[in-house]
This record gives C-alpha cells, sequence and structure tokens, in this order.
C-alpha cells in the first residue's frame, strides 16, 4: 500500500484530489456527492455579497480539446449560501470556500462569514478571466493582492489559499505578492482567457464573447506555472487545470504542487473521477517503488 | 463530444396560438425523453426536449414562455438555430399498459414516447391535461399512432373538468397499468406518484440549464443528482429521496424558489 495522503497548511487530506470550485458546487447535495465520489476536500463555487444570475446562456461550449465557459461568477450571495455550508458541516466535509470581491473590505466581509459558517479554509478569487471588476482584474495587480490577502489574513483565523490566473506577464510576481501578504497556499491555474466563434453564424458563441479555456488543452500552461511557482515561493501548492488522469496529478505534484483540483475532468471521466485518479496515481506509484505522495513534491526540481 | 451544429429550420408548424413546431436535420439517434440544448443566437440558450424522433430529421415544439421562445418563436423556416445534444437519458419504455400524463406542454416531449410505445405493442392510454381547450394540440397525432386519449380541462371546455391527475386517478382505479410516464408541472408530477403506489412510475424534469453536460451543478437536485445526466428522466423510488421534487428549483444564481 502506498501513502497518497497530503497536507496543505493546517489542512490533511486523505488523497491529493480537491474539486475545483466552479463545478459541482453550487449546493451542499453535488459537494457531498463529490466527497463520496472520492474528492478530499471541495471548493464552494465563488461567492460574492450580493446574488448574481451571470451571463446569459451560451454559457458553456464543448470544444474538441478543452471547455469554454462565462458564467459570470452566478451565486445566490454569501447571507443565502450559509445553508450550504451548514449543510456540508453535518457531514464532516472539508470545504474550502472560494470568495470574490472588488475590493479588499469586500474579501474581508466574506470571509468572516465563510468562517461563522463553518469552511476549514478560504480561497480567495483573483483569477476569474471573464467578470468585470473581479477576478483577474483583482489579480493582476501586485500590491492589491498582497494587500487584500494580508487584510484577509488579519481577520480570520482559517488557512488563506489565493486562486492565480495564467493570463500574467509574470505569475511568479502574483505570487510573491500572495505570500507577502502571508497566504497559507497558491492555487493554480484558473481557466485559460478564450474565444470561440462559430463559422455559420459569424459570431461567438458565448453571450459574453469571451470565457476561460478548461480541460485536457490546458494542463502544460498549468504544469509551467505551478514549476515556476514552485522555484520561487516556499508556500504550499495546489496544482489545477487539466488534471484527468493520475498521471497528470502526478506531473502537477512533480512539479511541485502539494495536492490538485479537479473541475472539467468530470466532463471527461464522470463524477468518480476522483476515485480513478487515486486509483491511477497509486497504481504508478507502487510500479515505481514509491512509498509516499510526499517523496515526490517538487521531484522535478533538480 | 457533441459539438455544436448550426442547423437550418426545415419545416415550422403552428400547433395552436403560442405553441410552434420547428423541424431541422440532426441525424443523430435519440430516445424519448432525451433534450437539446436550443441555442437562439444573440438571444438566450435553452434545453428543451426533442418532440420529433426521425432517422434524419428531428423536432421540437415550444410554447411562448419567455424572451427566449418568445423570439424563437418568430424564427421562420430557413434561419438558423444552434444545436447540441441530445443530453441526459430517455424514458425506459416497457411493460404491458403505460399510462401517460401531459400537463401542458409537456405533452410534446411525451409524444415520441408514446408511438414508440405502440411500435412496440404496448397498450397506451394518455392523458392531455390542459387549462382549457384552446390551449390542446397533438390530439390528431396521438390518434393515429392508435393510442387512447383523454383529455382533461381546468375550465371543463374539452373532455373531463378538472385536473388530470383527478383523471388519472380515476382511469388507474379502473384499469391495471404496468406503470405511468410523466411530463408537466411539477406539483402535477408530485402528485401523480403519490397515486402510484405500485405502479412503476417515470417523470422528466424541467430546471434552468446552463452546460448541459454534468459540470456546472445550476440543474443539481437531491443529493448531486444532475437533471441534465441523470436525469430529465427520474424513476419514481428515485423522486420520493429528493426533498426539492414538486417543493423548489434554483433560479440562474442558485437561489431557491418555491413552486
Amino acid at each position: 500500500m502506498v501513502d497518497i495522503t497530503t497536507k496543505i497548511a493546517s489542512i490533511k487530506l486523505r488523497n491529493p484530489t480537491i474539486l475545483a470550485s466552479g463545478i459541482m458546487d453550487e449546493d451542499a447535495g453535488s459537494m457531498k456527492r463529490i466527497f463520496d465520489c472520492g474528492a478530499s476536500a471541495v471548493v464552494t463555487k465563488s461567492i460574492g455579497l450580493k446574488s448574481r444570475e451571470g451571463y446569459l446562456n451560451p454559457t458553456f461550449a464543448e470544444l474538441e480539446h478543452g471547455i469554454l465557459n462565462a458564467m459570470g461568477l452566478p451565486n445566490p450571495g454569501i447571507n443565502e449560501f450559509e445553508e450550504e455550508v451548514k449543510k456540508m458541516k453535518d457531514s464532516n466535509v472539508p470545504i474550502i470556500g472560494s470568495i470574490f470581491g472588488s475590493d479588499s473590505d469586500e474579501f474581508i466581509e466574506l470571509s468572516k462569514k465563510m468562517q461563522k459558517y463553518g469552511i476549514d479554509a478560504q480561497e480567495l478569487n483573483m483569477s476569474c478571466p471573464h467578470a468585470k471588476g473581479y477576478g483577474l482584474e483583482i489579480g493582476s495587480d501586485p500590491a492589491l493582492v498582497s494587500e487584500i490577502t494580508s487584510r484577509v489574513k488579519e481577520s480570520i483565523d482559517k488557512p488563506v489559499f489565493v486562486k492565480l490566473s495564467s493570463n500574467l506577464t509574470d505569475i511568479v510576481e502574483i505570487a510573491k505578492a500572495a505570500e507577502d501578504g502571508n497566504a497559507d497556499g497558491i492555487v493554480a491555474i484558473n481557466s485559460v482567457k478564450a474565444m470561440k466563434i462559430d463559422l455559420e453564424l459569424k459570431m461567438p458563441v458565448l453571450s459574453n464573447k469571451t470565457g476561460g479555456y478548461s480541460g485536457m488543452a490546458i494542463k502544460p500552461i498549468g504544469i509551467r506555472c505551478v514549476y515556476e511557482i514552485a522555484k520561487n515561493v516556499d508556500i504550499p501548492i495546489i496544482g489545477v487545470g487539466g488534471v484527468t488522469t493520475g498521471e497528470d496529478a502526478l506531473e502537477y505534484i512533480m512539479a511541485g504542487a502539494s495536492a490538485v483540483q479537479i473541475g472539467s475532468g468530470i466532463y471527461y471521466r464522470g463524477v468518480d473521477i476522483f476515485k480513478k485518479i487515486c486509483r491511477e496515481m497509486e497504481c504508478w506509484m507502487e510500479n515505481h517503488n514509491y512509498k509516499r505522495l510526499s517523496e515526490l513534491i517538487g521531484a522535478a526540481h533538480k | 463530444m457533441n459539438s455544436l451544429q448550426i442547423s437550418k429550420i426545415t419545416e415550422t408548424k403552428t400547433e395552436n396560438k403560442n405553441v410552434k413546431t420547428f423541424m431541422f436535420k440532426y441525424p443523430k439517434k435519440i430516445i424519448p425523453g432525451q433534450f437539446f440544448m436550443i441555442w437562439i443566437p444573440g438571444v438566450d440558450e435553452i434545453p428543451m426536449s426533442v418532440s420529433y424522433i426521425d432517422k434524419d430529421v428531428k423536432g421540437i415544439t415550444f410554447r411562448k414562455v419567455g424572451e427566449a421562445t418568445n423570439a424563437l418563436f418568430d424564427f421562420i423556416k430557413g434561419d438558423k438555430i444552434g444545436i447540441r445534444g441530445p443530453y441526459g437519458n430517455g424514458f425506459k419504455i416497457y411493460g404491458k399498459r403505460i399510462l401517460f400524463v401531459g400537463g401542458g406542454t409537456g405533452v410534446a416531449m411525451l409524444a415520441p414516447a408514446v408511438e414508440r410505445a405502440e411500435n412496440n405493442n404496448i397498450s397506451s392510454t394518455i392523458i392531455i391535461g390542459v387549462k382549457n381547450s384552446n390551449e390542446l394540440f397533438f390530439e390528431e397525432r396521438f390518434k393515429k399512432c392508435g393510442a387512447e386519449i383523454h383529455i382533461s380541462t381546468d375550465d371543463g371546455s374539452k373532455g373531463y373538468k378538472g385536473f388530470a391527475t383527478d383523471l388519472a386517478d380515476e382511469l388507474i382505479s379502473q384499469e391495471k397499468f404496468t406503470s405511468v410516464l410523466t411530463c408537466g408541472p411539477e406539483i402535477m408530477m408530485k402528485n401523480l406518484l403519490d397515486l402510484c403506489n405500485n405502479i412503476s412510475f417515470q417523470a422528466s424534469l424541467e430546471r434552468y440549464m446552463k452546460c448541459g453536460v454534468g459540470v456546472c451543478s445550476q440543474c443539481c437536485i437531491g443529493e448531486g443528482l444532475r437533471v441534465c445526466v441523470e436525469g430529465p428522466v427520474f424513476d419514481g423510488k428515485t423522486l420520493k429521496n429528493i426533498e426539492d421534487f414538486g417543493v423548489y428549483k434554483r433560479d440562474a444564481s442558485g437561489r431557491k424558489i418555491r413552486f
């Protein structure tokens, strides 16, 4: 038997597969189902202060090598979301609350509420590629990233992770800014800004025109980002982007991630992808005589 | 993968004042009960059940109810719409005698299931439940395929005066049905489920949808059941354990809206 347990800040995880934000996480029932399908923790949908309907459909497109979405941060608002987090607490599922705001005051108000509702860690969405005034528009300014992270850290006791975008000239600069703000971990990457145009109609398919690209196609981008961040910061990294198999997860681990998040993988392999990936990781490790996952974290950095 | 396909509307049919059918070329295999995501360019994309299933040609039948269907209503032959799918599961059509109960526009998606049952020599009875006789459609179609037809109207303008569920209750007490298949307002379907103690039951649910492929969780009910993947057709045993059924749905923001 190999040991694939892992740890991010103070959170011990039964395995390194976490449900990524925005996928199967609008309600407690969906998140519980994903936990039962093998995920070690779940990240909630990104929640803001007020309810948002998001963009009109089409918000989603299946493409040949990945999937494209521009949901537009739909969420019921933090107060309404209390019920879902509380329902989760009854079932002992480690829950990471994802939040988005337009300034540090909003992030603080949201994280205090999330902590009160009972989350185990906080993820700051500083990377959504398609919402005006939020996400990437915040997360491309190192001073703002550092300020928001440090102020949230001062406001709550739970570990704080910062989720970054690959749509930056220098992701390391932003990762360092999060570390300077005392973040407990970096989550990289969010979906990649992209577009699909339909030839027959000569128009972009998504109602928002641009969206975020995810799935298999973006894995090499995520691997590069995690590798570069791992070279330059000392806090743990959670790798996200195109993880579809156990080998993909191990690639992120070797790049320097301590865990991975999985979202679009559900589209390719179904909700039980978490169990499948864990089995594949164990199998690879057994075949290569590794006993513990920790032996492989950052193995590609020689 | 179900890539988006842009198709021209090849035929339109006005079923009644507010209901139209559009036909288009779409050669994929479809099980009665499955649905498409229909893109009305520049307006919206919405889930729609399939109402006509031919080898190469498929059809949708819809009522003017909101911005998207209002816009679609004005489309004419030759106009282009985007189609992806089919998605979800369909009805399992088996047994000796099936009672179909369609409420309002729910009748549209039951039609291919009734035809499939009749083709498989399963005797079929359908209740078409509408508010008044002006809302009726597909009556001729059901007659043609050989199904036994019952009509209920809330105002008694045609057939049985009252709810489709009350009429179903009467029929179930008179005849032995092996299963009940339904699509319509969720409260109607929930009441119907309560009548089906020893009869196998399947209902097609409607929820706001975004991705259609089981990732966004917009349409999830109960313990993470995706109406777009595990549904839209659920059996009675599953529905009995879903607290949402007949009680609430979620709007685009994820807020609960009670029926």
